[in-house]
């Protein structure tokens, strides 16, 4: 089974969070809900190794600590809700530039790579942040708010490339939004985050059962 | 030479009293510690006096190792003692101590023995000044460049947690830092040692002209000190911090702020 599921977390406990059980198949968009508060960014930072945590996380079969945390980091991915900046360009960030394609899927002009991150509006930045870690190729994205800072055009934007690159590796998602409306967009699968704990939501109706 | 008497020494506390005055009035917070220091700074060298003076007569190893172990100990403590957030536990001036204990000693000895060589070479006229030069200065480089670290890590907790997610390894993710705060901790040291002579007269060359040296000899002494200092803070510097970012990362190259203490 373990072949096409992207990431399995089990008895996951962080301080007052859990136990929690979940598991990413091929593909899949989870989408993670729940009041301010409840653990949401705390469970991906535990799942992405950067906090000490029990329990045992694994992506393709592989549990987190038979790889070096850097190995691990990289194919599971996490984008953390504010972006980060260390270098004066924004090129200086990649170590392969992002290919023009993606820079036009999410409207960036690629002259913006080459002059400073002070000139990047804070959209801006949180797209670029996006295709940052889309370079490291990682099998599973944990995404923590990826579209707060995106008007109503960027946010379907990213919403459609990250579902291209999961539709055409394969990689999973789990996506942190308070947007029902997003939700409804992207979700294959909801869980809904409360106290520390998982609880099932209703999947989402499909597409074409919906109202236009 | 000429001898000063306790009231020569009095007029000269006024300037301290005067400090303490001022930032009282500005508001500073500090006025209290000012005195405190001052109290300290002359009482410890009346008993210092003493306790040279005696060990000067006797001469033996293990009685200058207990006063270099005790020297040690304190500039650990002091190296550590006005941070705004130190690792917590004994973690701070435990690495304050290894970090110049590993630095100042290593000099002080190597130069007793290679350059000076006094017979024996613990001669405690040679030892003891020298080992409390380096100490001073060391643990002025150590102070800065573990306070810059703690202080700028908890800052940019963000930045280094964002480089971890994107798979940087630990050292690579907090390299920048690690350089500035070495930087921060070299500084007075350097800018000291290219002031020397032109802004300042270092205080060891001016006590010895005072005390009727030549001053090219007490030139001599300045400069072999001086290098002395700087070789014993970058070393200290460079493993205090490297030390601390051990402390502060755990096995899975988590950044643990969790081993810093609150202000």
């Amino acid at each position: 089974m373990t072949g096409n599921r992207q990431l399995d977390v089990a008895d996951l406990r962080v301080d007052g969070l859990g136990p929690i059980d979940l598991c990413l198949a091929e593909g899949e968009c989870l989408v993670l809900s729940g009041p301010s508060g409840a653990g949401k960014s705390r469970l991906l930072r535990a799942i992405a190794d950067l906090d000490a945590h029990e329990g045992r996380v694994s992506c393709q079969g592989t549990a987190a600590e038979d790889l070096s945390p850097s190995q691990w980091r990289r194919r599971v991915g996490m984008l953390a809700a504010d972006s980060q900046w260390w270098r004066d360009r924004v090129a200086e960030h990649f170590d392969t530039p992002p290919t023009s394609g993606r820079l036009e899927a999410l409207d960036l002009a690629p002259a913006l790579l080459e002059g400073p991150v002070s000139r990047l509006s804070s959209g801006e930045r949180q797209r670029f942040a996006l295709l940052r870690l889309l370079a490291n190729r990682p099998r599973v994205l944990l995404l923590d708010e990826p579209t707060a800072n995106l008007d109503p055009d960027n946010v379907i934007r990213v919403e459609k490339l990250i579902a291209d690159y999961t539709a055409t590796g394969g990689a999973a998602v789990l996506w942190v939004s308070h947007d029902p409306l997003q939700t409804a967009r992207v979700a294959h699968r909801q869980l809904y985050l409360e106290a520390g704990k998982l609880s099932q939501k209703p999947a989402p109706r499909p597409m074409q059962d919906r109202p236009s | 030479m000429i001898l000063l008497d306790p009231m020569d020494l009095a007029l000269a506390a006024l300037l301290v009293v005067a400090s303490a005055a001022l930032a009282w009035a500005l508001r500073l917070g500090i006025s209290r510690s000012l005195l405190i220091a001052g109290a300290r700074m002359v009482i410890q060298l009346l008993l210092v006096g003493l306790v040279l003076k005696a060990v000067f007569d006797r001469a033996e190893l293990a009685w200058i190792a207990l006063i270099s172990g005790v020297m040690l100990i304190v500039a650990g403590y002091e190296a550590t003692a006005r941070q705004k957030r130190p690792m917590a536990g004994l973690w701070s001036m435990g690495v304050g101590v290894g970090a110049m204990f590993v630095s100042a000693f290593t000099v002080t000895v190597l130069s007793l023995t290679v350059i000076l060589g006094p017979s024996p070479w613990y001669t405690p006229q040679y030892a003891i000044p020298l080992l409390g030069m380096l100490l001073g200065n060391t643990m002025t480089g150590v102070a800065l460049s573990l306070d810059r670290l703690t202080q700028t890590l908890w800052e940019r907790r963000g930045m280094v947690e964002a480089r971890l997610m994107l798979g940087h390894p630990w050292s690579e993710a907090v390299t920048d830092i690690r350089r500035d705060c070495m930087r921060a901790g070299m500084i007075p040291t350097l800018n000291a040692m290219a002031a020397a002579g032109i802004v300042s007269l270092p205080g060891m060359m001016t006590g010895q002209i005072l005390a009727g040296t030549p001053p090219v000899e007490a030139v001599k002494y300045q400069i072999l000190i001086m290098c002395l200092i700087m070789g014993a803070t970058t070393a200290g510097t460079a493993l205090a911090v490297q030390l601390a970012c051990q402390r502060l990362v755990d096995g899975r190259e988590r950044l643990r702020l969790d081993r810093l203490r609150s202000p």
